[in-house]
C-alpha cells in the first residue's frame, strides 16, 4: 500500500466518508422501516420479512453494511491512533473550545459509544435473527401463533426501562457523531464552498437531530405502548 | 499590569524541559505580547540567568517566524494576528499566562519556545512550485487572463505565511492547511494546470512521510490561522488528490 | 584594490543588450564544477539562488531564518514598479529610468539605472508565470496603483502583500533546485566572514546558529545579498534580525562601503508609544493616495488634543494645516519620501506633533471616504445628502482598498481609522548605501558580488516607492546570472576549493575569537543597552536633519559606545549552543562600527540630496539645496583599521541622458 498514490491520509479520509455517507443512507432506511411500527405492525411485518428473507438484502446488501461498520470503526480507531502519534507531548493548558465544537473533536468517544450501542444491538435483534434463520432454518418469520414475529419481538426489547435508557442515550451520542460527521463527510470528498456553508451545516444538524429523533420516538413509543 | 507567566523552558531537543514560573511586573497595555517577552528576558539577563528562546523576526505579522503557544491558543487569545501583533491589552491585571512552544511530532523543540520548522519546508519542495525557468523569456504577463475571482481567491490562499498555527491547533496535527493553501493557489491559476496531478500527489505523500497527522475536518485551524486561510482550499486540496487519483 | 565602475560604452539603451552579447560564459558542463555561495534569501538571494542552480551552478545558499521564505522583503507592502505600459499612461523604460535617477537626486549611476528599467518589464511576465497572484480588473488582466513621486500608474501589487508574494515565488524557484539537490540550503547559519584566498573571495565562515557550531564553506564566488542596515537606528521598520554583518565583514576584508548616509525615512510608519518598543511598523506609501496629511493650525487645539479635551474629529477644516498641499501643490501628499519624511518632522519640531511624544501627525482618510461615498451613491441612485449613507458606501471602499492596513493599525494603536484620523511618523525604513559594486554587481574584492538592499548602486539618496523589489529581483533574476559568468569563466579548471587552508584557518580562528570574547567578558549591560542607546544617537544625530556639530559629537559618541560595549557588554549562555543573545551582541558590534562610518560620510558630504539631509545646506523654506559641483560623486569608502580612518575614494557620477536639474514636487 506504500506505494499507492491512494491510500494518504486524504484516501483515509475519503474512505472514512464514503462508508459515511453509506452508514448515513442506512440510517435513514432503518429508521423508515422502524417508523412503520408506530403507525401498522402489519406493514412493518411485512417490509421486515421481505427483508429478513430476500436473498439480495441478505446476502449482498447485509455483509455490504457489515463490512461498511467494520471499515468505518476500525479506520476511525487507526486514524486516532494515527493522529494521536502526530502529538507526542501534549500541551500543559490547551483550550480547544475557542475554536472548534465538541463534537468535532470527540468523534472517537461518540464513535465508541455508538459501537457499544451496536453490540447490545447486535445482541437484541441480530444474533437472535440470525439463529432462528440460519441455524434453526425457520424462514417462516411466523411466532407459533401464526402471527408475524417481527412487531411483536420489536415491542418485547422495549418492556425494560433500562434498556429504553440506553438507547436514547446511545441515539444522544448518535446525534452528536452526526453532527459534525455529516458536514465532514462533504468537506472530505472535497464538496465545501463558504458560499453553500451556512446551507450545509444546517442540513447537517437538521439530519444530526431527526435521524436520532425518529430512533428514539419508536423506542419511547413502544415503552408507552407494548 | 502584573501577570504570572508559566513559560516551556527547554535546554535543548534532548532535554525533557518543564514549565516554569515567572512572575513580572509594569506591563503596559500597549506593548506587544514579544515586547512583554523582551522586558523578561532583559530582566533574567539582568540577574545572569539566561533569557527565554523564541522565534520572532518582522515583527508586523508577515515573516511567520514567532510562533507560541499562549493559554492554550496558537498566537494567543486575539483572531486574526500572529504573537508579535498581539497586545496586553488583551489580558488583565493578574492574570496567569501559559506560553508554550507550537507541539507536533513534526515539528520538533530545538530549544524553550523554538521549534524546528523544516517540514514545512520540505512539502514546498516536493511539489509547491511551478516549473518554469528563471530566463524572464516567458510570454508577457497579460498574454493569460485569468478571471478576477481566481485571482483573487489564489491571492488569499497563497497569503500563508507558514507560521505553523494550524498544525499547532490541530487536535490531529495535520498540516491540511498550510499544504492545501499551496495547492489551492496553484490549482486556481492556469499556470499550475500543467503539473497540479503531481503536485496534490506529491505534496501530500510528503505531508504524510513527515508525520502530519490527518485532517478530521474540526475547523479549529481556519479559526486560529493568522491570515484567515479557508478551510475551502482543504476541501478543494481533497477535490484535486481524488481527481488526480482517478485521472491517472 | 581599484575602483572601476566597468560600464561598457555605447549608447545608454544598448549598453545591456550589447554587453551581455560580449561577455564570457561558461559553458553548461563546466557550470557543475563550480559552486558559488549565496548569502541571504531574500529577493535578491532567493532569486540569484534559483538562477544560478538553473543555469547549473552548485549554489550553497544561506540564511539566519528558520527558512528562506521568511527573508524581510516578505514584510513590503506596496508594490513592484515595471515599465510595462499597460495603462496606456506615457510609461517607458526612459521614463521609469528618469523618474528614478531623478527620485534618487542625481546619486546614482545612470547604466545600472537604465538597466533596472530595461529588465522591470520582464520581471512581472516571469513572476505571473510563476504563479504570483497580482491584482487583477475584471477584465481579467493586471491593475497597476500609482505610487509618490511619479505621474504614471506602473506599480504591480498584490493587496498589501506583494513582497510577500514575491519572495514566496522567489522561494518556489528556490524549492525547486532544491528539490533537484542544485541548491544546498543552510537555515538558521549566519555568516560571520568572507574568506579571501590569493586576493579572492573563496568562501565564508559561518556559524550553526541551532548548535553554535563554527562551519566553513568554500565556493568560487560569493555573493552578498544581506539586506539594508537600517537597523542600526535600533528603531527601525526592519526585521529584528536584519544586519549589517555580512556586508560588514566584507568591507573589513576590503569591499569598499559606498554612501553609509544614505538612509531612507518613510514618512507612513507608526507613531512610536513608549521605550520598551522593538520596532516601528510601516503603513504603506499606498495610504497617501487617499489620505491627507495635516496637523492643527494652531497650538492651543495641538495643547486640547494632547490634553485629551477635544479629538481630531473636532477640529474644523479651516484650523487644519495641510502642509504637503501647502508647500508641494503639484504633487501634495504624494511627495516623495524623504520631502514628506522632513515636513512632518518639521511641523512636529515647530510644535505641531499630535500625540504625547509630540511626534505624530494625521493622515486623514475622511474626505476619501467622503469622495468615494458619493460616486457610490450616485451610481446607486441613493441620497447623495444622507451622510451615514455616504459614510457608509465610502467606509466600503476605502475598506476594499486598504482594509488590512487599517485592521492592523486598529490592532496595534486600538483606535478605528475609519471614525478618526491615523496617526503617523517618518521612520527608518530602507538604506540606499551599502557596498560599493560595478556594473557587474562585484565588490572591490574579486568573486565577491552584492546585489539587493545590500549594495548601493541603484537608488541614489533616495528610493522612489516600489523600486525596492524592482531591483532586488532584478539583480537575482536577471544581471548578476550573467556577469557572474564573466568571473567564474576564469575559474572551470579551479577544481573545488579546499577549506584546509591557512586563510579559511585565520578567518576561523578570527570568527571563535570574537565568540568567546563576548560570552567571557561578563560585563554589566545587556546588549539591548547598548543597541538602544545607539540608535538613539543614530536618530538625534545622524537621522532626518544632520549638522556638523552633530555628525561630529556622533561620531565620538559611537567611537566611546563601542569601547563602553567591548568592556561591560554581557551576553549569558555559552557559545555552543542556540543563543539569540550572542547572535545578537556580534551584530551590534558591527552596527556600532557602522555607525561610526555612517556619521563621517554624512560629514564628508557638504550637501543635502534625497535622503541626507544637512541643515547647513537648505534655503530659508528648509528645502534641500544640492551641490552638484562639488558633491557629484559617490563616496566609497576603504576600510583603514578602524572606522575614523576609512580612506575615501570617489566615482564620479556623469549624465550624459538625463538633464541635471534642481529636483522640485512644486
Amino acid at each position: 500500500m506504500s506505494n499507492s498514490t491512494f491510500f494518504k491520509s486524504i484516501g483515509y479520509k475519503v474512505l472514512m466518508a464514503l462508508s459515511g455517507f453509506f452508514l448515513m443512507f442506512f440510517l435513514v432506511q432503518h429508521l423508515t422501516i422502524n417508523l412503520l411500527s408506530i403507525f401498522s405492525a402489519d406493514n412493518f411485518n411485512e417490509v421486515s420479512h421481505f427483508m429478513g428473507t430476500n436473498p439480495l438484502v441478505q446476502f449482498l446488501l447485509q455483509p455490504v453494511l457489515i463490512f461498511a461498520v467494520v471499515f468505518h470503526f476500525v479506520m476511525g480507531i487507526f486514524l486516532e491512533y494515527r493522529n494521536n502519534k502526530a502529538r507526542e507531548v501534549s500541551y500543559a493548558y490547551n483550550k480547544p473550545s475557542a475554536n472548534s465544537t465538541w463534537m468535532s473533536r470527540n468523534m472517537i468517544i461518540s464513535g465508541l459509544t455508538v459501537l457499544a450501542f451496536l453490540v447490545l444491538h447486535f445482541i437484541d435483534f441480530w444474533i437472535p435473527e440470525i439463529s432462528t434463520k440460519y441455524v434453526l432454518g425457520d424462514m417462516s418469520g411466523l411466532l407459533p401463533s401464526g402471527e408475524f414475529r417481527y412487531h411483536h419481538e420489536l415491542q418485547e426489547k422495549f418492556i425494560h426501562i433500562e434498556r429504553v435508557i440506553a438507547y436514547v442515550v446511545s441515539f444522544i451520542f448518535l446525534s452528536l457523531h452526526l453532527m459534525h460527521g455529516f458536514q465532514s463527510s462533504f468537506q472530505s470528498v472535497g464538496f465545501r464552498q463558504n458560499k453553500n456553508m451556512i446551507f450545509l451545516s444546517k442540513l447537517s444538524y437538521l439530519f444530526a437531530i431527526l435521524i436520532p429523533a425518529g430512533f428514539i420516538s419508536v423506542a419511547l413509543f413502544h415503552y408507552f405502548n407494548h | 499590569m502584573n501577570l504570572n507567566l508559566k513559560i516551556w523552558r527547554q535546554k535543548s531537543n534532548s532535554d525533557k524541559g518543564k514549565i516554569v514560573d515567572y512572575p513580572i511586573s509594569n506591563v503596559s497595555e500597549h506593548m506587544s505580547f514579544l515586547e512583554m517577552l523582551d522586558v523578561l528576558n532583559e530582566g533574567l539577563i539582568s540577574k545572569g540567568e539566561e533569557p527565554v528562546a523564541f522565534d520572532h523576526d518582522c515583527r508586523e505579522g508577515i515573516c511567520g517566524m514567532c510562533s507560541l503557544y499562549i493559554n492554550g491558543e496558537a498566537h494567543g487569545p486575539d483572531r486574526g494576528v500572529t504573537t508579535c501583533q498581539l497586545h496586553m491589552r488583551k489580558f488583565k491585571d493578574g492574570d496567569t499566562i501559559y506560553i508554550e512552544p507550537f507541539r507536533a511530532t513534526a515539528l520538533p523543540v530545538i530549544k524553550d519556545l523554538i521549534v524546528d520548522r523544516s517540514s514545512f519546508d520540505r512539502i514546498q519542495q516536493a511539489g509547491g512550485f511551478v516549473s518554469v525557468n528563471t530566463s524572464g523569456n516567458t510570454q508577457d504577463a497579460n498574454a493569460i487572463p485569468i478571471r478576477k475571482e481566481n485571482a483573487d481567491l489564489a491571492f488569499d490562499a497563497a497569503t500563508c505565511i507558514g507560521c505553523a498555527a494550524c498544525v499547532a491547533t490541530c487536535k490531529n496535527a495535520s498540516a491540511m492547511l498550510y499544504v492545501s493553501a499551496k495547492v489551492s493557489q496553484f490549482a486556481l491559476l492556469p499556470q499550475g494546470e500543467v503539473e497540479a496531478k503531481e503536485r496534490v500527489i506529491n505534496m501530500v505523500n510528503k505531508m504524510d512521510e513527515e508525520g502530519f497527522g490527518n485532517c478530521t475536518n474540526t475547523g479549529a485551524c481556519e479559526v486560529e490561522c493568522p491570515k484567515g486561510i479557508s478551510l475551502d482550499n482543504i476541501a478543494r486540496m481533497n477535490r484535486e488528490f481524488l481527481s488526480a487519483n482517478i485521472k491517472k | 584594490m581599484s575602483m572601476n565602475s566597468k560600464v561598457p560604452d555605447g549608447e545608454i539603451k544598448d549598453k545591456w543588450t550589447k554587453y551581455k552579447d560580449t561577455i564570457n560564459l561558461v559553458n553548461p558542463a563546466n557550470k557543475r564544477n563550480i559552486d558559488v555561495i549565496v548569502v541571504g534569501t531574500g529577493l535578491a538571494g532567493g532569486s540569484a539562488s534559483a538562477t544560478l542552480a538553473e543555469l547549473g551552478y552548485n549554489v550553497k545558499a544561506f540564511c539566519y531564518q528558520d527558512s528562506p521564505r521568511r527573508a524581510h522583503s516578505i514584510a513590503a507592502q506596496g508594490g513592484i514598479n515595471a515599465a510595462k505600459n499597460y495603462q496606456g499612461d506615457g510609461d517607458s523604460t526612459y521614463r521609469l529610468f528618469y523618474d528614478t535617477v531623478k527620485g534618487g537626486d542625481y546619486r546614482s549611476r545612470e547604466a545600472n539605472v537604465h538597466r533596472l528599467a530595461e529588465v522591470s518589464a520582464n520581471i512581472i511576465d516571469q513572476c505571473v508565470a510563476q504563479g504570483v497572484p497580482f491584482a487583477r480588473d475584471y477584465g481579467g488582466l493586471l491593475d497597476n496603483r500609482s505610487f509618490g513621486g511619479v505621474l504614471v500608474s506602473r506599480t504591480f501589487y498584490a493587496k498589501g502583500q506583494t513582497g510577500q508574494q514575491l519572495l514566496l515565488g522567489a522561494y518556489s524557484a528556490m524549492n525547486r533546485q532544491i528539490a533537484r539537490g542544485k541548491i544546498k540550503m543552510y537555515n538558521r547559519h549566519e555568516m560571520l566572514d568572507v574568506v579571501i584566498v590569493d586576493g579572492k573571495a573563496r568562501g565564508i565562515i559561518a556559524r550553526n546558529l541551532v548548535t553554535g557550531e563554527i562551519e566553513r564553506h568554500s565556493a568560487h564566488a560569493v555573493v552578498l545579498a544581506s539586506g539594508g542596515y537600517g537597523n542600526v537606528y535600533f528603531l527601525s521598520t526592519n526585521a529584528m534580525g536584519s544586519n549589517v554583518t555580512a556586508g560588514w565583514k566584507a568591507h573589513k576584508k576590503g569591499a569598499y562601503f559606498a554612501n553609509p548616509c544614505y538612509t531612507q525615512i518613510h514618512p507612513t510608519c507608526i507613531p512610536r508609544s513608549g521605550d520598551y518598543q522593538s520596532k516601528l511598523t510601516l503603513m504603506s506609501e499606498s495610504l497617501r493616495n487617499d489620505g491627507r496629511i495635516w496637523v492643527p493650525k494652531h497650538k492651543k487645539d495641538v495643547e486640547a488634543i494632547k490634553s485629551g479635551e477635544i479629538k481630531a474629529v473636532d477640529i474644523k477644516e479651516e484650523d487644519r494645516d495641510y502642509y504637503l498641499e501647502r508647500r508641494y501643490p503639484a504633487f501634495g501628499n504624494l511627495v516623495p519620501r524623504d520631502v514628506a519624511s522632513r515636513a512632518a518632522k518639521e511641523r512636529c519640531d515647530a510644535g505641531y506633533g499630535v500625540n504625547q511624544t509630540g511626534e505624530a501627525v494625521y493622515l486623514d482618510f475622511s474626505s476619501a471616504i467622503n469622495r468615494y461615498g458619493k460616486e457610490q451613491a450616485l451610481l446607486k441612485g441613493l441620497d447623495v445628502n444622507n451622510e451615514k449613507t455616504v459614510a457608509d458606501l465610502g467606509k466600503d471602499i476605502v475598506k476594499s482598498k486598504y482594509g488590512n492596513l487599517f485592521q492592523m493599525y486598529e490592532k496595534i494603536v486600538d483606535e478605528n481609522p475609519y471614525e478618526t484620523p491615523m496617526m503617523i511618523y517618518p521612520a527608518v525604513h530602507y538604506t540606499m548605501g551599502g557596498i560599493w559594486v560595478d556594473y557587474n554587481l562585484m565588490t572591490t574584492v574579486p568573486g565577491l558580488y552584492a546585489i539587493g538592499e545590500a549594495n548601493f548602486s541603484d537608488h541614489g539618496a533616495n528610493r522612489l516607492g516600489a523600486s525596492a523589489l524592482m531591483q532586488g529581483l532584478a539583480d537575482g533574476y536577471f544581471v548578476l546570472p550573467y556577469t557572474i559568468g564573466d568571473y567564474l569563466s576564469d575559474d572551470i579548471r579551479t577544481g573545488p576549493i579546499s577549506i584546509d587552508s591557512k586563510e579559511f584557518d585565520e578567518a576561523e580562528k578570527t570568527v571563535v575569537d570574537t565568540l568567546n570574547k563576548l560570552i567571557n567578558n561578563k560585563g554589566v549591560n545587556s546588549v539591548d543597552y547598548y543597541h538602544k542607546k545607539l540608535g538613539k544617537i543614530m536618530w538625534d544625530k545622524c537621522g532626518m536633519a544632520r549638522t556638523e556639530k552633530g555628525l561630529k559629537e556622533a561620531m565620538t559618541e559611537i567611537k566611546n559606545l563601542r569601547e563602553d560595549f567591548w568592556k561591560n557588554v554581557s551576553v549569558p549562555g555559552e557559545v555552543n549552543e542556540l543563543n539569540t543573545e550572542l547572535e545578537k551582541a556580534g551584530r551590534v558590534a558591527d552596527f556600532l562600527e557602522l555607525g561610526e562610518l555612517f556619521a563621517k560620510d554624512a560629514l564628508d558630504r557638504n550637501e543635502s540630496c534625497g535622503g541626507h539631509f544637512r541643515e547647513e545646506y537648505s534655503t530659508p523654506e528648509g528645502e534641500a539645496e544640492r551641490d552638484d559641483k562639488n558633491f557629484s560623486y559617490v563616496s566609497a569608502w576603504e576600510y583603514k583599521g578602524e572606522p575614523s580612518k576609512a580612506e575615501l575614494h570617489k566615482e564620479a557620477l556623469n549624465f550624459e541622458n538625463i538633464e541635471v536639474k534642481v529636483r522640485s514636487y512644486k
